[in-house]
């Protein structure tokens, strides 16, 4: 569903007002921090950068028995450009994507560049800080820490949307199922985002090591060190993949459907109280027919919590980076 | 590869296509923005709506055949419309063999109408603007210039970029490469990263040349503009205000 722009009015026009708001900021904020540290060269290169990240996304990656993905690229442009100079590219070619090519709703703006844009830029750095740490300080520790980064930055991005539809849910479909769908399928879709963004970060390590922020600082970018092999990766990001899935759909199927016998007394008073709520701006479905609402909600929280915190973590480290670049 | 030439803009002349872009695009999302406000279940405005989509669609003469085409965008998200009145609770209706969620069918109804209305909306915008006029437009509706500049630029090099990368993929099959598993999926990673490296080194070189010509971080505003007049403002906000006047007479009538 993350993968595709969403269509005008899939969210509550209050959820869409305030992801505009959020969105609007950061890339305030994002046009800040690249004019301070680029001057005026980042504006060739933003717009070139775009075209690549739109070009790159209409790359086919086999996946296999004849069906393909595509990357995202949010994660990517922020290892390659840094998360701000990343974020705003991406963020354009949502916005182009939306005007020129029908792409995405007009009014969905707000959400799906908060998705896609600055959600996946900021998460992945911040993770990817974290997995370098852990990781050797080689060529092969980049490369693998930002495979990690890309990967988990599209769980998260699912989980913001899961969010999201919690408060502007146009259906009703409870936050718990809408969750665990979500992350489940994008742990799959993580894996291929992640290990396609580490071949890409380590291809344009072999040509330009200079140029890719994520190596920034990093003694050793020799070719012969490498952290994990292509199949070892690919065997464990699977086997992630399938942990979180498993865990998560656990969690979803703790809401018993045998709720559904509540159903037929709940309608009445949900009717009731549907027509109450259909001219808010906030639509209530997301907690309509879930069996653990107590559970439902903390696990919204904790995601909620979770990913504001690494977005913010990403920029907090990224500034501070860029602060300190400054005064040497 | 459709690649870049999936871009929405038909040459043509009609109503639509002479009114100025900064007009066109703040109608388009006035409208829009009154479609994704309209309540699901009034079903008067939302009928309005689509009439006047439908009218903009007749007005740009734009083929219907065109519009579903370019409608294909939304299908993930109608076929997860599709879904709703089988998994959504409360109570169901017969219809034919099946029991249908009532619910699930409003929230069907809603998400597929103000989806296609609003779609519908920007198709026809985007096939009777060009891409710089958009440019023009949005800079004329005071996004930020360094925004709008970059917009400018990606779209001076999408084709570029986008026939690089096809190229590329040109060369890989020539030389036999027919991946079809995901681990078979390491030479088309080295060609994106190939591909930024191109991309980053172009972005450089125009700086260069910018400078060269004088380039002292402002862009030079374009001159061939013209002046928006009141009938183009009259003409592209109507849709918005029958909209308005839609959703007043729902409102009116409490549904």
């Amino acid at each position: 569903m993350l993968a595709m722009h969403a269509p005008d009015g899939f969210l509550a026009p209050g959820v869409a007002a305030v992801t505009a708001v959020i969105s609007i900021a950061v890339t305030w904020l994002s046009l800040r921090m690249v004019a301070d540290n680029l001057a005026d060269r980042y504006i060739p290169l933003a717009g070139v950068t775009a075209a690549f990240v739109f070009a790159a996304q209409m790359v086919n990656v086999p996946v296999g028995a004849g069906t393909s993905g595509h990357l995202l690229g949010g994660a990517l442009a922020a290892l390659l450009l840094g998360p701000w100079l990343g974020s705003l590219v991406v963020t354009v070619v949502v916005l182009v994507q939306a005007l020129v090519f029908a792409d995405g709703g007009v009014t969905a703006l707000g959400y799906n560049v908060l998705n896609m844009a600055i959600v996946p830029a900021f998460s992945a750095w911040a993770i990817f800080g974290a997995a370098k740490a852990v990781f050797p300080k080689t060529r092969g520790g980049v490369v693998g820490a930002g495979a990690i980064a890309a990967g988990l930055s599209v769980v998260l991005a699912a989980g913001a949307f899961s969010v999201e539809w919690l408060f502007g849910a146009t259906a009703g479909v409870p936050f718990d199922r809408l969750f665990g769908a979500m992350v489940s399928v994008h742990a799959a879709i993580g894996v291929v985002e992640g290990l396609i963004t580490g071949l890409v970060v380590a291809a344009v390590l072999n040509a330009r090591p200079d140029i890719v922020e994520a190596a920034r600082g990093v003694p050793d970018l020799s070719t012969s060190s490498r952290a994990v092999g292509m199949k070892p990766f690919l065997v464990g990001a699977f086997l992630a993949a399938v942990v979180l899935a498993i865990g998560v759909s656990q969690f979803a199927s703790s809401s018993p459907d045998g709720l559904e016998t509540v159903a037929a007394q709940q309608g009445i008073d949900e009717a009731a109280r549907q027509h109450a709520l259909a001219n808010g701006v906030f639509a209530d479905y997301a907690t309509d027919g879930v069996g653990n609402e107590t559970m439902s909600l903390a696990v919204a929280g904790f995601t909620g919590v979770m990913t504001t915190l690494v977005v913010a973590g990403g920029m907090l480290v990224s500034a501070r980076a860029l602060r300190q670049q400054g005064m040497s | 590869m459709s690649g870049p030439h999936r871009h929405l803009h038909l040459h043509g002349d009609n109503p639509a296509a002479r009114r100025a872009p900064e007009a066109k695009l703040a109608g388009l999302f006035l409208f829009v923005l009154l479609v994704a406000l309209t309540p699901t279940r009034w079903m008067i405005p939302i009928g309005a709506e689509a009439v006047i989509v439908g009218l903009t669609v007749a007005a740009a003469s734009l083929p219907w055949r065109v519009v579903l085409r370019r409608l294909v965008t939304i299908t993930p998200f109608i076929a997860f419309a599709f879904l709703l009145p089988f998994v959504v609770s409360g109570p169901r209706m017969a219809v034919g063999p099946l029991h249908l969620s009532q619910t699930g069918l409003w929230n069907a109804f809603g998400i597929v109408s103000k989806a296609i209305i609003g779609a519908s909306a920007t198709i026809v915008v985007a096939s009777t603007t060009s891409v710089p006029d958009v440019v023009t437009g949005l800079r004329k509706l005071h996004l930020p210039a360094v925004i709008v500049t970059i917009m400018s630029f990606m779209w001076r090099y999408l084709d570029l970029i986008a026939a690089d990368s096809g190229r590329m993929r040109q060369a890989m099959s020539a030389r036999g490469y027919q991946p079809r598993w995901l681990w078979q999926a390491r030479p088309l990673a080295n060609a994106t990263g190939a591909l930024f490296v191109r991309s980053y080194e172009r972005g450089e070189r125009i700086h260069q040349a910018m400078l060269a010509r004088g380039f002292d971080g402002v862009m030079p505003e374009p001159s061939r503009t013209r002046p928006v007049t009141g009938t183009d403002w009259a003409i592209s906000l109507l849709p918005a205000v029958g909209a308005a006047v839609a959703l007043i007479i729902g409102a009116w009538y409490g549904s």
